[in-house]
């Protein structure tokens, strides 16, 4: 028994001191694998690897090594997983993750160890804000602003009562307030369902019993897949103006279909965007992994393209942290959806644009550009961060 | 609050029961005559579905998939009887805890293996695919409908089993006590095996079932297990009857819970800390409903065994 | 047929194995920081599988001396983890205070639960005991000033009488340490007591305890609670190693993790749990290293320990032992 424990030590041991430092440049990627939301884990590292591929595996003139570990969506296994990637694998950059409670457990141990960490897809208020950190860098949003596209939208169309639902976690409770900074319309009713549930009947009859003129709905992952399936069968997609966030997107609508028709979600992007840029990480992506991209996967490539314009203006050294943030705060690179640049919380200044469900000639389901909502809109959270 | 939205709940309530009911049977069947705690009936359920998807893309036709998942999970479970489960009858609790536990990592991961991990969906027959109009504005789905029907026909069919046929009554004395029954001469090992195939049979069918209205993706079993302990432990291990009850009320509770909870909160406090206890209170409810229920009666409503 | 009995059937070497390997474990543990050398990174890995078998030996307490499988037991770590993370939240960071606070909350809960779930038996209990940790981890879910779902950081460790102990990775390793060795040893004082012996007794018959005057239910509540504690011990060390508190730590998976760790090492041996937290945690930590797909090879193993391996690994290893004397 002890023989054999001493060897797993020794083994562990052998296995970090081979490690070392040298001059290829180490980044470590915390996503989900695992679990009902793996499917947004694998876009995400779909498109970081698609970037890599693309630049020649090499980001600002040095050869990379990428280390993708599953954060199983338990906040203590990312810390325990980032803190391997800081100390054991001495990584410069830690990217990710996907959901917002994981991003909430590692700030501390990544940022504190001076590696910089880059969320392409979670952006929680408190890190836009009062917790700005200026290690931390992000490629998506900061939440909020999707469900305010939603809300300007409705209140621009005049739409008189909304029924709100949304699960009943943090995001979710955002999610709503978010639909209402801008929605000043009648509020039908405003429900939180259970984390997870799949049976929305309860519900459906209570959005029929309430007679609004549109829905907003924040139902990510396999929730939203059920609840526009049921929605359709129970015949109100065609009373009932469909708005959402993250409910209708490139990692549903494979299952969604044509249940999703006509529905409406907000987005910083979609894949029909029109710039080259896009178009050719489009079907590059289609054609190595045979979907269509979505916001998780496009964000993850966009990461990689900002490690690469920052590493590339400090002639890759990423020794010099002060220079390298400097570098990453100029965001100097071609971002797949235009025009990007960093506020002072590391938060992005971008176009926000309606998005509705469309199916392509192929046969394939997309969301498509429908109108622009905001142009270089700004979080609502950069006023109390103290960073400049 | 309308009669009408009540009366809609309660449909519901009684489609999630009889889901939840072809579920609980196979599993209170299997524990209450072998004694055997098998955590993998969720994932049993789940591959129902995951048949359904495949064998719909091969046909093209909703029944014909139907009939080939049906054989093919109960193909599936028989082999998992027969590599895995047959060595654990004799065994404590926790070993087929751990066991049962470790084969439901095992095809949760290799579901995503074989299917991706992205959730996929099966459509509505064609001819069942309309809906009837039960309140202004929402239409039911006949689906629905379907589902609540084949669950009471199948517990009909189960009851009709158990209460007057002789395997039935083989079933009912090895819930009873199994030893006797196997010093009487009749060969247990059979009459496991057959069991045991009908439970994964039927839990399957609840998966092919579900799988037009419900996403399927990796893990779908594993919320649904857990509830259907909660039913046949309310229920009675061992009882189709107690598991049909149970089934029934957890049914009705969860969804009623669920509709009407903030709105009954919001009688005592303001609608804002309302809206969020309301749902966690709303997902405690069947827990709480099994504490009450063991506090009066420690071995459920309709135990087989006298204890 | 569901009798407990593995723990009296496996062949034991005799009382000096139950002496030679704690000891050589214990060891082993207190010279690992030295054999690791610089990687903290490693030394607080082990130090969180330290937090996690404290739990597991409580929780060998009830399973293997008392056939009271608890399937809601990560509701006692979630619990004591909370009750540190709700007072750093307030600004209250001293261990003095947090650690009687944790202890006092488990306690409360295992106390509260234990009451009416000891009323049941066999796979009722079982469920029952699932229930209470997921009414707990709804709960926690629904905390919105704590983070609800998302969870809440923690800033600043817990100090010791006013000093950042905790903040070093080599001392909190050591402190982790020594609260394993004070709950393995009050365990097994415990069950070598006389309340152990009536505990057992209680297992074996109840009726034949309660015939001599002995109320099974009051000890089985003890021995509950004092398992409870140990749990609410963990959660509180857990909170500090991983400056996060959220309620995925009181998941019902996480119950069953904590029971696969006590039967992996082998069942009713205490240091048995200890082993079974090192090996289920650092094969996890292997072989999710060299595949994504780790899932497909943990769950056979699973199997074949439940199925060829009651005993656990100390069962193995007697039983080859064994059959090495014999030759």
């Amino acid at each position: 028994m002890k023989t054999r424990f001493t060897m797993l030590v020794a083994m562990l041991a052998l296995a970090s001191t081979t490690a070392g430092a040298q001059e290829k440049l180490k980044i470590g990627l915390i996503t989900t694998l695992s679990g009902p939301a793996a499917v947004l884990g694998q876009q995400q590292r779909n498109g970081f690897e698609l970037a890599l591929k693309t630049m020649g595996n090499k980001l600002g003139g040095r050869d990379v090594e990428l280390l993708v570990q599953d954060d199983e969506l338990k906040p203590d296994v990312a810390v325990a997983k980032v803190k391997a990637f800081v100390e054991r694998d001495k990584v410069d950059f830690v990217v990710g993750p996907i959901f917002s409670n994981i991003l909430q457990a590692i700030m501390k141990p990544a940022t504190d160890a001076g590696a910089f960490l880059i969320s392409p897809n979670a952006g929680t208020s408190n890190f836009a804000g009062p917790e700005c950190n200026p290690n931390f860098f992000v490629t998506s949003y900061q939440n909020d602003q999707i469900h305010e596209v939603l809300g300007k939208y409705a209140q621009d169309k005049a739409i008189k009562k909304v029924f709100l639902m949304a699960p009943n976690y943090q995001a979710g409770k955002d999610a709503l307030a978010g639909f209402k900074h801008d929605y000043k319309g009648e509020i039908a009713d405003e429900v939180y369902v259970p984390l997870n549930q799949l049976d929305y009947s309860a519900e459906l009859a209570r959005i029929a019993a309430a007679q609004s003129d549109a829905i907003f709905v924040f139902l990510p992952g396999g929730m939203g897949v059920n609840f526009v399936k049921q929605f359709r069968q129970a015949g109100l997609a065609d009373k009932i103006t469909f708005l959402s966030a993250f409910t209708v997107d490139e990692s549903t609508l494979p299952a969604q279909k044509e249940a999703a028709l006509g529905f409406f979600g907000g987005a910083n992007w979609a894949p029909n965007l029109d710039n080259p840029q896009n178009k050719q990480f489009v079907a590059a992506y289609e054609q190595d992994y045979k979907a269509v991209p979505a916001s998780y996967a496009f964000q993850a490539y966009d990461a990689a393209a900002l490690i690469n314009g920052a590493l590339t203006a400090t002639k890759g050294n990423s020794a010099d942290k002060t220079a390298l943030r400097a570098a990453l705060m100029k965001a100097d690179f071609k971002s797949l959806r235009g025009a990007f640049r960093f506020n002072t919380n590391h938060y992005p200044i971008q176009d926000f644009y309606l998005v509705k469900v469309a199916q392509r000639p192929d046969g394939k389901f997309e969301t498509e550009i429908a109108q622009k909502v905001f142009a270089n809109y700004a979080d609502t959270h950069v006023q109390d961060c103290k960073m400049k | 609050m309308s009669t009408t939205l009540l009366i809609v709940q309660i449909l519901n309530g009684l489609q999630l029961g009889v889901l939840l009911f072809l579920i609980a049977a196979g599993l209170t069947l299997v524990f209450g005559v072998m004694d055997f705690i098998n955590l993998a009936h969720g994932v049993q359920y789940m591959l129902g579905a995951y048949f359904a998807v495949m064998f719909y893309g091969v046909t093209g036709n909703f029944f014909a998939a139907l009939v080939l998942a049906l054989g093919a999970a109960l193909a599936f479970g028989l082999a998992l009887e027969f590599v895995v489960f047959r060595h654990l009858y004799d065994r404590n609790h926790l070993d087929q805890v751990i066991a049962t536990f470790g084969v439901i990592l095992f095809l949760n991961e290799g579901v995503k293996v074989v299917w991706g991990a992205s959730p996929l969906s099966l459509p509505i027959p064609e001819p069942l695919a309309g809906s009837v109009a039960l309140m202004p504005g929402l239409s039911y789905p006949v689906w629905r409908l379907v589902i609540i029907g084949s669950g009471l026909a199948t517990a009909v069919l189960l009851y009709g089993l158990i209460r007057f046929t002789r395997a039935g009554m083989l079933v009912r004395a090895g819930a009873t006590d199994a030893a006797m029954v196997s010093a009487l001469g009749v060969d247990i090992r059979r009459l496991f095996m057959i069991v045991f195939g009908f439970g994964t049979m039927l839990a399957g069918f609840a998966g092919v079932m579900i799988a037009p209205i419900l996403s399927v993706e990796p893990g779908m079993g594993d919320t649904v297990l857990i509830v259907a302990f909660v039913v046949i432990v309310i229920g009675g291990i061992g009882s189709i009857r107690g598991a049909f009850l149970a089934a029934m009320l957890v049914g009705l509770v969860d969804t009623l819970g669920r509709s009407f909870a903030v709105d009954i909160l919001r009688l005592f406090m303001a609608p804002s800390p309302a809206r969020t206890v309301g749902p966690a209170i709303a997902s405690m409810l069947i827990y709480l409903l099994m504490a009450v229920v063991l506090y009066i009666r420690p071995a459920g409503l309709f135990p087989a065994r006298g204890r | 047929m569901a009798a407990l009995d593995n723990a009296e059937t496996v062949p034991r070497l005799g009382a000096s194995s139950d002496t030679i390997l704690p000891v050589l474990l214990f060891t082993g543990l207190a010279l690992l920081p030295a054999a690791i050398g610089g990687e903290t990174y490693l030394i607080d890995r082990f130090m969180r599988i330290m937090v996690f078998a404290i739990a597991a030996v409580g929780l060998d307490l009830i399973v293997g001396y008392g056939a009271l499988i608890s399937f809601g037991h990560a509701a006692f770590i979630g619990i004591g983890a909370y009750a540190a993370g709700i007072l750093a939240a307030h600004g209250i960071n001293e261990a003095v205070i947090a650690l009687p606070v944790a202890l006092a909350a488990s306690t409360l809960f295992a106390l509260l639960t234990g009451i009416v779930s000891l009323r049941t038996k066999g796979v009722y209990f079982i469920m029952i005991t699932l229930a209470f940790g997921q009414m707990a981890f709804f709960t926690a879910s629904s905390l919105a000033p704590y983070g609800g779902d998302d969870g809440l950081t923690i800033h600043m460790r817990d100090t010791v009488f006013g000093y950042p102990v905790l903040e070093n990775a080599r001392a909190f390793y050591y402190v982790a340490l020594g609260c394993l060795l004070a709950s393995y040893l009050l365990c097994r004082t415990l069950v070598a007591s006389r309340f152990g012996r009536v505990f057992r007794g209680a297992r074996e018959n109840p009726a034949r305890m309660a015939s001599i005057g002995f109320d099974p239910y009051r000890f089985q509540l003890v021995a509950y609670m004092v398992s409870g504690a140990l749990g609410g011990l963990a959660g509180f060390l857990l909170a500090n190693a991983t400056d996060f508190v959220s309620p995925a730590y009181m998941s019902w998976q996480r119950s069953g993790d904590l029971l696969i760790m006590v039967i992996f090492g082998g069942m009713g041996r205490l240091y048995g749990a200890i082993i079974g937290a090192l090996v289920y945690l650092v094969a996890e930590d292997m072989l999710a290293q060299y595949t994504e797909h780790w899932r497909m090879l943990f769950g056979p193993l699973l199997v074949a320990v439940a199925v060829f391996a009651p005993g656990g690994l100390i069962g193995v290893a007697e039983r080859l032992a064994r059959s090495r004397r014999r030759d």
